[in-house]
């Protein structure tokens, strides 16, 4: 880490992320210029296609909902000075294990059997993210270099169970039997339609309830509770932790889980929400986009999910975008993304010096 | 199995392991120095990228080498200038990079080609063709780049101070040799080596460059640096293992064996990640990174 520096609280959480991400879209724009289209329609695009109409919006608001869960993910781990990047390889774990809950329960009425598969996916992500953090808790292997050999196993495990194992019979497609309708998460749009309020039609569905009901758990985890304390006092200095009687590796194993667990809320929202079956690379590199989301909410739940949103804005919009300007696909969203994490996390000490600079030269003009 | 299979089979892994191995010699490079690097399948992938492009405009795979070595050293620099001079979070970092690499080469393959992230096909003189015993010349360049990566890094002055940076790089800062400029270089060298083994991909075992066609090769090369434990000869000993695996994963799809039975390819294909997990608990053996890896060097301390 780089030598800390005295800024204003208002200035660390949100001039320097929003220069990060202000200078991510000047690079995305320049990007866009270089193969010849034309930045500021794109921009048009991307905003009318994700907020300028309600079904738009609905979708904006169901991708916020995957970000949500994979961001805090990753922010759970980072309190404890775990880096999580195996957010992929958990929430396809949690998608199997969703599969196997409601495949196999399908005799159970819906209020039974939407928590259970709810709970199968937190228990199959935080199994896949515990394995990980014992073995950088107790055998000191580096916790990335696991994480990533495990979302490549994760990725072929579940190959080989959609393609020998869970495929129907008569299937052609590696996917599995579609889930029993009453374990359905309803829609956004029926949900009102019994209230009798009309809105578009959309993916949005009642897992945007569930992210943001998590973002106010991790809060008060992280910020109101003992657990959540012992987890920062290990992620700032875990010998202070020895000390204080907390013990690093009892924290790194269950933030791992926690973290799993949350990841798993993205298979949630794709699979019980969305798609009610299980298929192939249903995570499509969410879980590296959340990498992205919590860097820029400073690991904190209000930050990320104003990040969050910020993303599910590039993503529909970028959807509808490559609609207008075919030139500019979707891949925009993963360059924008990286780019952000590069600002936001590699390059932070950058804009942050720079910001402390102008500062203390405001100060000395004042005095 | 007969022995022109077994040839055969030896032949392929030997072609699947060379994209491994550049790889892994890049990683060894620059995390014995002290930066971790996880950027490799993404430096890999704009080398494929740049070296495909190059190649095809130029009509001279040469020159889509450079090119690539080009592509693949930029991006090592971005990440040197964040790890490094920035003293930013090199995990980060890398992952940026490995993003920024996948959506670039789709979206300006795209834009260049409008056939769905693909360079046009690569034929003749544009292609690395066989220069002995059926490989191309970049087959020899990567195998040749072992004894050197060994014999500069564990012979001479340069690479002993390279390796001390890894390891203490306070030592070497009061020897009053530069930390920044050892690591750079060891980042650049990465770089070209990475440049090399994405060239590879796209112009000489394939013919023109596919959207993500590292398939994270990066990570299992990752994996094989671990297995070495840091080591250039058996970096050589570990891609070739892997890239043997892959080939008869290849070799047994659809195949019943006397006894077993059909062996699934996905459980081949899972072994180079099992092994590097077995591998880092600490059960066989105990792989230890050099200490100074990951960690930004601040001078004042």
């Amino acid at each position: 880490m780089s030598a800390p520096l005295d800024l204003p609280k208002w200035a660390d959480t949100i001039l320097v992320p929003a220069i990060s991400v202000v200078a991510a879209f000047l690079v995305a724009g320049l990007v866009v210029l270089g193969i010849g289209e034309n930045p500021f329609s794109a921009t048009r695009y991307l905003i009318q296609g994700s907020l300028g109409t309600g079904e738009g919006l609905g979708f904006t608001l169901f991708y916020m909902t995957d970000f949500i869960f994979v961001g805090l993910a990753v922010a759970v781990a980072y309190h404890a000075g775990l880096f999580n990047i195996g957010g992929e390889g958990q929430a396809t774990l949690a998608g199997l294990g969703i599969a196997l809950v409601l495949n196999n329960l399908t005799f159970l009425p819906g209020f039974l059997l939407i928590p259970l598969g709810i709970l199968g996916a937190a228990a199959f992500g935080a199994a896949w993210a515990a394995v990980p953090g014992y073995l950088q808790a107790k055998r000191g292997s580096h916790i990335v270099i696991t994480t990533i050999m495990f979302n490549w196993l994760a990725s072929v495990l579940i190959v080989y169970l959609l393609v020998n194992v869970l495929r129907e019979p008569q299937s052609m497609n590696p996917e599995t039997h579609a889930f029993p309708e009453q374990s359905y998460i309803p829609f956004m749009h029926e949900v009102f339609a019994v209230f009798g309020i009309e809105i578009p039609a959309s993916q949005l569905n009642l897992t945007l309830v569930l992210a943001l009901a998590a973002s106010y758990f991790v809060w008060l985890l992280i910020y109101r509770s003992r657990l959540g304390y012992a987890i920062r006092v290990v992620g700032s200095n875990p010998a202070a932790a020895v000390y204080a009687g907390i013990s690093p590796a009892r924290i790194t194993i269950i933030a791992m889980v926690l973290s799993g667990a949350l990841a798993g809320g993205l298979a949630v929202n794709e699979l019980m929400g969305y798609q009610h079956r299980l298929l192939l690379e249903f995570t499509s590199g969410y879980g590296f986009v959340g990498i992205a989301v919590a860097l820029m909410g400073r690991a904190h739940p209000v930050g990320i999910i104003l990040a969050s949103l910020l993303f599910g804005i590039l993503y529909q919009g970028g959807a509808e975008l490559a609609f207008e300007q075919p030139a500019i696909t979707r891949d925009m969203v993963v360059v924008i993304g990286g780019i952000i994490i590069l600002f936001a996390g590699a390059l932070d000490g950058l804009f942050r010096r720079a910001v402390a600079h102008v500062l203390t030269r405001q100060k000395l003009a004042r005095a | 199995m007969d022995l022109s299979s077994l040839v055969t089979v030896f032949d392929s892994a030997l072609r699947l392991s060379i994209p491994l191995l550049a790889a892994c010699l890049a990683g060894l490079w620059s995390e014995r120095s002290g930066v971790v690097d996880i950027g490799l399948e993404g430096k890999m992938l704009v080398a494929a990228f740049a070296a495909a492009a190059a190649a095809y405009a130029f009509g001279s795979a040469w020159i889509g080498l450079i090119a690539g070595i080009g592509a693949s050293v930029v991006f090592g620099l971005i990440h040197g200038f964040a790890s490094i001079s920035q003293r930013g979070n090199q995990i980060v970092s890398g992952v940026a990079i490995n993003m920024l690499a996948a959506g670039l080469t789709a979206i300006v393959g795209n834009a260049w080609y409008a056939q769905g992230g693909r360079t046009p096909p690569l034929e003749g003189v544009q292609r690395f063709g066989d220069a002995l015993f059926g490989h191309s010349a970049l087959v020899y360049i990567v195998l040749l780049a072992v004894p050197l990566t060994w014999f500069v890094l564990g012979r001479t002055r340069f690479g002993l101070r390279l390796r001390a940076v890894g390891e203490n790089p306070a030592a070497v800062d009061t020897a009053g040799i530069s930390v920044t400029g050892l690591r750079y270089t060891a980042v650049i060298i990465g770089g070209v080596l990475c440049g090399i083994g994405g060239t590879y991909l796209s112009v000489g075992q394939s013919a023109g460059f596919l959207p993500n066609m590292t398939a994270g090769k990066g990570f299992i090369a990752l994996a094989a640096l671990i297995f070495a434990k840091w080591r250039a000869w058996p970096a050589l000993g570990a891609c070739f293992l892997f890239g043997l695996l892959d080939a008869i994963a290849i070799r047994l799809q659809g195949i019943s064996l006397p006894g077993i039975g059909e062996v699934p390819v996905q459980a081949i294909q899972a072994l180079p990640y099992l092994m590097t997990v077995i591998l880092l608990a600490g059960v066989i053996g105990k792989a230890i990174p050099p200490r100074a890896a990951g960690v930004p060097y601040v001078k004042e301390r």
